[in-house]
């Protein structure tokens, strides 16, 4: 294909992508019970896959054929889940005690507004008001095992121990900006799904929707290794620390930046990105002229962590859409930045060929 | 061997930039080859015969990933910020110097200390190429650099900086070349990003789908001042591995390396380290499991760039490797 053809096919973000981004930003979907956004991206999809198949873990897995002969099966994956909540004790009165699922910093809790259940129903994450606490209760963070999450006793009745829950931000736009809960990882979904329903004709999609990235890359790795690619790239949503600092030090620990485009991995705590994958993503980008960055090597983890372990070995690179605020209640990201990674993983995929892997790594 | 080794460990090969590494020891292994593949991950693996009456498909792995550092950040005055590939400890950091891969030699700073008696954590210090400024430094975010020490030879003692685990692929080309006669199928691995978790031979272990795994790689001692207790010394022959922090080494391959080194005469020591582990480990628990071992090297002062073994130690090693899979091995 020739680049301007390439240009052309690019999916764009329109008013129709950040309705389905709100939609799936909205849904709740906490590691280990995926089926809300399961079903957004099944309905979706259905239309434009080969095949879908919900595995053992609630993977949803799409394979789209290529329209060229003995193309190369490339595996894209994206998380559904999200971290949150999980209700363990109920204390009587609307009150249930809570355990964390996935990352999310103690700090980011108390008097947050919480979504509790299938039927998402309100409560708070309440905690005792300045008036009644000493100078010396302030300095600490709370505990979690001090914390409730407090339903009234009217709504309470319809939720049980074992519950999910999450934050209860509503999705918006502001100008530039997306705004909401779970963009990590549902702009990696959002993307996935566009890709889904926009394939370069060069390659066998195979679309892994997986669950359970935030708990350890579980839906990951059984996915990897039913769906045996010969390559595979990870979707997905990196902190943006890039607010400036004030002491005059330039700020050297920002890991992303907004509006500097999508953040291609080389290193972090799971994987060591295949260097002919960084580079062919490199190559397209400048030849492309889409703004990218490099997140700053260091912790963290994706998918492509246990993707590339999986059989004989994967060869694997992670893209993320860099947001501010994860894993709290809110996470900004910008538009260009979505749209950026979209154009740097079509074109990416358009102008993938065998050639790029025939180097040894 | 002590050319081998100063050739291995003075090439600059991080965990997941293994490449030059590997064409050195590919250099070292063709001749003697029946098969030579790299897969996905960059493991080098040499085939050498084939399974015979009373054979075993076996798979000896020594990592050719070292430790190493890739930076995070190069700020407006050239400085270069960092963060570690694999078990690099920040005392061993302030004042070292470092390779990159492109050739470029830097020296690790660090910002001042408010307590001298204290050690810089990584996040304080700074990669000095000698830079004035972003523009004129000659690394970037991304780029990855090994430590850099000469390699120094003090008779039977060795130092140098990645030992661990180049004296170990050392050991395998020494025994790949003697090896005339096997009743088994062996496949050399020379594996990757140990380092940062066995994963090398996570996939070739899944791909040679082996009947016996035996890994070769370094393991402390307990023969220094003040030093842990462990009952591993430098000299004292190779240290055959009952157990580390990963892996109950089957008893049987202990036994029959024991028995081995018996029947040969070849000095060993048995090696129960409390930390750590090797790609026996990724081995042992490969698909359905496997029968799994380790033949140590004892090492002082590891992973920081002075590593010590002796060169004894090395050459029994090849002597007990080669003797072990020259023979029928009874696993029962």
């Amino acid at each position: 294909m020739k680049n301007n053809e390439i240009l052309s096919q690019i999916p764009e973000i329109g008013e129709e992508q950040i309705q389905l981004l709100e939609k799936l930003s909205n849904a709740v979907s906490v590691s280990g019970d995926e089926s809300e956004v399961r079903n957004i991206v099944m309905e979706e999809v259905k239309e434009f896959a080969d095949n879908i198949r919900v595995d053992a873990l609630g993977n949803v897995l799409v394979t789209k054929k290529a329209k060229v002969d003995d193309p190369v099966r490339v595996m894209i994956a994206a998380h559904m889940d999200e971290v949150g909540f999980m209700l363990v004790d109920d204390e009587g009165e609307g009150l249930f005690k809570f355990e964390i699922v996935g990352g999310i910093d103690n700090r980011q809790l108390v008097g947050k507004p919480v979504l509790v259940g299938k039927e998402k129903l309100p409560g708070v994450i309440g905690a005792k008001p300045i008036h009644l606490t000493t100078a010396d209760e302030r300095k600490n963070p709370i505990p979690l095992d001090s914390l409730r999450i407090d339903m009234g006793p009217g709504n309470s009745k319809k939720c049980k121990v074992g519950d999910r829950a999450t934050f209860a931000t509503r999705f918006e736009t502001w100008g530039p900006s997306l705004v909401g809960k779970a963009l990590d990882d549902r702009l990696g979904v959002a993307t996935l799904i566009e890709l889904v329903k926009h394939t370069p004709e060069n390659i066998e999609l195979l679309a892994a929707f997986t669950v359970q990235e935030e708990n350890g890359l579980r839906g990951a790795r059984i996915a990897a290794y039913s769906m045996n690619p010969e390559v595979a790239f990870v979707l997905d949503s990196t902190p943006a620390n890039d607010l400036p600092v004030w002491d005059e030090e330039e700020n050297g620990r920002y890991n992303v930046k907004l509006n500097h485009g999508p953040a291609i991995y080389r290193l972090d705590a799971a994987t060591l990105s295949d260097p002919r994958l960084i580079n062919h993503l490199v190559k397209v980008g400048d030849e492309f002229k889409i703004p990218y960055q490099f997140r700053q090597p260091g912790k963290g983890g994706t998918d492509a962590g246990a993707i590339h372990k999986q059989r004989g070995g994967i060869p694997s690179v992670s893209i993320s859409v860099p947001g501010r605020y994860a894993h709290t209640a809110v996470l900004i990201a910008r538009k260009a930045d979505w749209e950026n990674t979209m154009k740097l993983i079509f074109a990416s995929l358009a102008k993938f060929n065998r050639d790029v892997l025939s180097v040894d790594r | 061997m002590k050319s081998l080794i100063k050739k291995l460990v003075e090439t600059v090969g991080p965990s997941g930039y293994e490449s030059k590494i590997r064409e050195v020891v590919r250099a070292e292994v063709e001749k003697y080859a029946d098969e030579i593949s790299v897969d996905a991950m960059g493991n080098l693996i040499v085939k050498k015969g084939k399974k015979k009456e009373g054979g075993l498909k076996v798979m000896l792995s020594a990592h050719i990933d070292e430790i190493g550092v890739m930076v995070t950040h190069v700020d407006k005055n050239g400085f270069a910020r960092f963060t570690t590939i694999g078990g690099v400890r920040p005392h061993t950091c302030y004042g070292s110097r470092v390779r990159f891969l492109n050739g470029t030699a830097g020296v690790i700073g660090g910002e001042r200390l408010d307590d001298a008696n204290h050690v810089h954590a990584i996040e304080a210090m700074y990669i000095d190429v000698g830079a004035s400024s972003v523009e004129d430094c000659p690394v970037k975010i991304g780029d990855v650099a090994a430590f850099d020490r000469p390699f120094e030879d003090l008779g039977n003692r060795l130092i140098s900086k990645a030992m661990d685990d180049r004296v170990c692929a050392a050991v395998l080309i020494e025994t790949l070349k003697n090896i005339k006669n096997s009743p088994h199928e062996l496949y050399f691995v020379f594996s990757t990003q140990e380092e940062v978790g066995l994963r090398g031979a996570t996939t070739a272990a899944y791909a040679i789908d082996p009947d016996l795994g035996i890994a070769s790689d370094v393991t402390m001692t307990g023969d220094t001042p003040r030093g842990m207790k462990m009952d591993v010394a430098l000299g004292k022959g190779p240290a055959i591995k009952v157990k580390d922090g990963g892996m109950l080494a089957d008893p049987k391959v202990v036994e029959a390396m024991v028995q081995c080194a018996q029947k040969h005469e070849i000095p060993y020591q048995l090696e129960v380290l409390l930390g750590g582990t090797t790609d026996a480990k990724a081995m042992q628990i490969s698909r359905a499991g496997m029968p799994a071992g380790c033949v140590s090297v004892p090492t002082r002062y590891v992973h920081t760039p002075s590593e010590m073994v002796d060169i004894n130690d090395l050459n029994n090693a090849v002597k007990l490797l080669t003797a072990l899979i020259s023979e029928p091995i009874n696993l029962a």
